[in-house]
């Protein structure tokens, strides 16, 4: 139509000034894309939590221990049909200061831990020799890739929680089901690590960190969580049992404040753009003052006028909206790069894509607003009066 | 045809209420050709803008062809002034972003008219001001003369009933205003438009069959 | 001939709406500016605050930290025999042995739990951290079941009231007291007496000895010392400083590259916005520019005025920001340290390094935005400029 003809063509009259705004709007919705991303990305265990699983862990913090001698009475709660744990290893690869070399190390159940995990899938005969293999571990692809982990190669790491020099040789590497599946854990025996540490420090084995329950119903999930954390109410080492979603989102709590300000500066990048897109469309509707009144005596209406100046103010968000959300992808990838355990799952969600085109069409209507106002107000005689 | 009976304008700025026009009473008959002159400040524009329906008297009723425009509402005036009115500015007003062929298209676009009917419409005009072999020129690839002539191109696509001018020839050097005088008499004589053209210019007013003063707003 | 300053600032308020909006755009990136910069601060004063050189602390070995360190009895005995360890006057060495646990409580206004750090102190623990201080009620007495709160766990947990008693470790702890850790890791601790909290959770060991060096330069002799008795060959001497330093590292090296990365940013938006409005200035007036240069101002004075004018908002900008930034400081982060898994909290610390860095950051970007606009008004010939009248 007519309108967006004009519309574009009054774009390009300042081609300077529009390519200055459409590039601080990109920016800016570059910002917010971003910052949301690595807010969802803190929250994307929480996504990925399966409906059946629950964790069993100390009350106080899932840093302290549980006994190993708590898995018989657990196992025989009727609703759970399967029952496996794992330890923190924690402990230092390499040199420390590299956020590469950071990536989970857990003593898991060998037999039980990969059926709980279905999502970990990995070639049954690299499951075997890993079972069979009491010091070998399996690692995700993720890891393995940055690290350049190969089957047969030794990891060594240097225990902290658990001291010592310790060896473990990698029999599998595990590839996650979808994308939204962990990839960068290295998974190893309960057993020699319970064993070892008989040797190095007697009084500490027959401990576990965690212990992981499938549940035949979900729905029976409360009522599970309760008969466990009873049963150990008055005990040395309490339990509380909760759903994984549960576990998973009492993480992302902790970090809620961080999350919380990154949000608040999501929202200052907002007012940003209006103001840098606002300051644009005043001028440019303070230009055509006289134009518009022209138009309004060819007999042309109000609502045209509005249709222009709106026109342009979206014509102009909606490229710079497009453009920022282009670039938010690769920034994302850069800094996942950057720290690839740190975020095991970095993706830009399809909620952030849409915020961010909602943010853009919001801009361009709030900062059309003003100039719109005014020149609906102004009258011919004014308008053709005004000096741009 | 222009019947104004009666009206006055006074601008409010601030908290002063300044008079424009006291009690005019003018008659323009159909085919007439009318000169309004005076100082600055004496009224003239107003009564022309009044007259062109962009401005509302305070008092007073004008009746142009039949339509007493004083008691339309915004929207209806702006429908009003789409058929009945061409109006041509001193400094010419054209869209800098469009061509002259786009600029005299225009007023066509409130019409119901097929693109091939505007067309038509367009290229007559132009032709008819003499600038047919530039419609694919922009404002700034023309002279203010060439320019002024495009406007005119633009008051007459629509074939309104009245012509309004103000200060056509202002911003020209005697040569254009003297081509543009000459369209403005042949739409007069040869087309029979009504015209009511503001000017300083008495060479201009020449060209019209009558002239009006004005001075404080009171006709003189 | 100058271009008076007069003409410069009119002209800003001539044209006041795209003034403001350019303003409130600075005014936000210099805010964000200044905000990042305060954290960093805010950080660094938790982080170094905390220890102080004249102390060391004792773990084991590659125990990063207090949580998973175990000191034996004996060997912190023999530990406060050595020279290095300096004396009280009533002839006491100048150590305390500890207990550090962590518990859950609920946080104030959600229903999120938090893990907060529990120390057991020995009664030297007063004097070797002079940096905290009783805020309110008093100091717990030894021997008893009674503990402080830190002022960071009292404001953001339920249920920390004076004279209430909190459960842990099965034992119940009265509340007597909250200490003022003046912005150190100590804010967010609860301290009581370490005999009891040892046999409340069971521990016969300590997780750390922490004493006060004869002199800083000791350390090198303490820890030599400490690497040549087999006795204590599980043990590890860090200076107190460098182990609260480690403590965080994780936490304020994520921070403060998440800060860079937004900052980076938000300055290329600062530097555009500024750019818009200048170029504006420059197309709107020039017939100004025209007449200035036709009454005998130089290209220089010119550029100058543009510039000046382009700093001129960018500092009032700026200002607006930090001055939005200071009441940043009225507000306390306290988040989990991922370091630790407890929680740390931290302020926004107004320096005056902060106001000069951002003033300069945002002049900085009026500068960068508004050169090329002023270069361009200072090119115009005098007749075109006229003539585009």
């Amino acid at each position: 139509m007519f309108i967006l003809k004009l519309v574009l063509k009054n774009t390009l009259r300042h081609k300077l000034r529009t390519i200055l705004t459409i590039l601080g709007i990109s920016i800016a919705v570059m910002s917010f894309g971003f910052l949301r991303t690595i807010v969802t990305a803190w929250s994307a265990g929480v996504e990925s939590s399966a409906a059946n699983r629950m964790i069993v862990r100390h009350s106080v913090s899932f840093i302290f221990p549980l006994p190993y001698a708590y898995r018989e009475r657990i196992s025989r709660i009727p609703g759970v049909t399967m029952v496996s744990y794992a330890n923190w290893f924690g402990g230092v690869y390499k040199d420390p200061a590299d956020f590469k070399n950071f990536f989970p190390r857990v003593a898991v159940d060998a037999e039980t831990y990969f059926e709980m995990y279905p999502e970990f899938t990995l070639p049954p005969d690299q499951l075997a020799t890993f079972k069979q293999e009491r010091s070998s571990c399996i690692v995700g692809e993720k890891i393995a890739r940055e690290l350049g982990f190969k089957i047969g190669d030794a990891i060594p790491i240097e225990g902290d929680i658990y001291p010592g020099r310790w060896d473990f040789v990698v029999r599998g590497i595990y590839k996650g089901k979808d994308a939204s599946t962990d990839e960068t854990q290295m998974l190893f025996h309960w057993n020699y690590l319970n064993e070892r540490i008989k040797e190095l420090q007697p009084g500490r084995e027959g401990n576990v960190g965690w212990y992981i329950l499938r549940v035949q119903n979900p729905r029976e999930m409360p009522a599970i969580a309760r008969t466990v954390d009873q049963e150990y109410l008055n005990s040395r080492a309490g339990t509380k049992t909760e759903t994984e979603k549960e576990f998973q989102q009492s993480f992302v709590s902790m970090s809620s404040a961080i999350i919380r300000s990154l949000e608040v500066v999501s929202f200052i990048i907002i007012g940003i753009i209006m103001l840098v897109l606002a300051n644009t469309i005043v001028m440019a509707a303070r230009e055509r003052t006289t134009e518009y009144a022209v138009l309004k005596t060819i007999g042309f209406s109000s609502w045209h006028i509005a249709g222009l100046i709106s026109g342009e103010s979206l014509l102009i968000a909606g490229i710079g909206g497009a453009l920022g959300l282009g670039l938010t992808f690769p920034v994302a990838a850069g800094f996942a790069n950057m720290f690839p355990t740190f975020f095991p799952v970095f993706n830009v969600a399809t909620l952030t894509i849409f915020l961010a085109a909602l943010v853009a069409a919001f801009a361009g209507v709030v900062a059309a607003l003003f100039p719109t106002i005014r020149a609906l107000r102004m009258t011919i005689a004014d308008g053709l009066r005004a000096i741009g | 045809m222009i019947e104004v009976h009666n009206i006055s304008k006074s601008y409010r700025r601030d908290s002063l209420e300044i008079p424009v026009l006291s009690n005019i009473t003018i008659d323009v008959p159909e085919g007439e050709f009318l000169a309004l002159m005076g100082p600055s400040g004496s009224g003239k524009t107003t009564l022309l803008n009044l007259i062109a329906g962009i401005d509302r008297p305070d008092s007073g009723s004008i009746v142009v062809n039949g339509t007493d425009i004083a008691t339309l509402n915004e929207s209806m005036l702006a429908t009003w002034r789409s058929h009945n009115v061409g109006f041509i500015f001193q400094f010419y007003n054209l869209l800098p972003v469009l061509t002259a062929f786009e600029n005299v298209e225009l007023p066509l676009l409130l019409t119901s008219l097929s693109k091939k009917e505007r067309r038509e419409h367009v290229e007559s005009s132009l032709h008819l001001v003499g600038l047919g072999d530039r419609m694919k020129h922009y404002p700034k690839q023309l002279s203010g003369g060439q320019e002024q002539r495009v406007a005119i191109a633009r008051a007459i696509v629509t074939d309104p009933t009245v012509l309004v001018a103000d200060e056509p020839t202002g911003d020209l050097d005697r040569v254009s205003a003297g081509e543009v005088m000459t369209l403005l008499d042949r739409l007069n004589k040869e087309f029979k438009k009504t015209i009511v053209m503001v000017t300083h210019d008495p060479r201009a007013a020449e060209k019209a069959h009558k002239v009006m003063h004005l001075d404080k707003g009171e006709l003189t | 001939m100058k271009i008076p300053f007069t003409y410069i600032w009119r002209s800003l308020w001539a044209r006041r709406l795209t003034t403001a909006l350019t303003l409130g755009g600075i005014a936000l990136v210099a805010f964000v500016f200044a905000a990042v910069l305060m954290l960093s601060h805010g950080v660094e004063e938790t982080l170094i605050a905390t220890g102080s050189n004249d102390n060391a602390i004792v773990l084991r070995k590659s125990a990063n930290s207090e949580l998973v360190s175990q000191i034996d009895r004996d060997g912190a005995n023999i530990l406060k025999t050595f020279p290095e360890v300096a004396t009280l006057p009533n002839g006491k060495p100048f150590a305390s042995t500890e207990v550090y646990v962590i518990i859950n409580l609920s946080k104030k206004g959600s229903n999120d739990m938090g893990n907060v750090s529990v120390r057991g102190i020995s009664p030297e623990a007063l004097q070797l951290r002079p940096q905290v201080t009783l805020l309110e009620g008093r100091w717990f007495t030894f021997g008893t079941q009674e503990i402080l709160i830190g002022k960071n766990i009292a404001q953001q947990f339920q249920k920390c009231e004076l004279g209430r008693e909190i459960r842990f470790g099965d034992a119940s702890w009265k509340i007597v007291g909250y200490f003022d850790g003046h912005g150190t890791a100590f804010d967010s601790e609860i301290w009581g007496d370490v005999e009891q909290m040892g046999a409340a959770f069971g521990r016969p060991v300590f997780s750390s000895a922490t004493f006060r060096l004869t002199s800083p330069e000791a350390f090198e002799a303490a820890k030599l010392r400490i690497q040549q008795d087999p006795r204590l060959a599980s043990m590890e001497l860090k200076r107190e400083r460098d182990y609260y330093e480690e403590q965080s590292k994780l936490m304020s090296g994520f921070i403060r590259i998440l800060g860079l990365v937004v900052t980076v940013i938000f300055s290329i938006g600062a530097m555009i916005g500024a750019m818009i409005t200048m170029y504006a200035a420059v197309a709107n007036r020039t017939v100004e520019i025209g007449t200035m240069r036709a009454l005998g101002f130089k290209r220089r004075s010119v550029l100058g005025a543009f510039l000046i004018e382009s700093i001129l908002l960018s500092l009032v900008g700026g200002a607006i920001g930090i001055a939005l930034a200071s009441l940043m400081s009225f507000i306390r982060i306290s988040t989990t340290n991922f370091g630790t898994f407890s929680e740390l909290a931290f302020g926004f610390t107004l320096a005056p390094s902060v106001i000069i860095s951002t003033l300069l950051f945002a002049v900085l970007m009026g500068i960068a935005g508004g050169f090329l606009p002023a270069v361009r008004a200072s090119r115009l010939s005098i007749l075109n400029a006229l003539r585009s009248a």
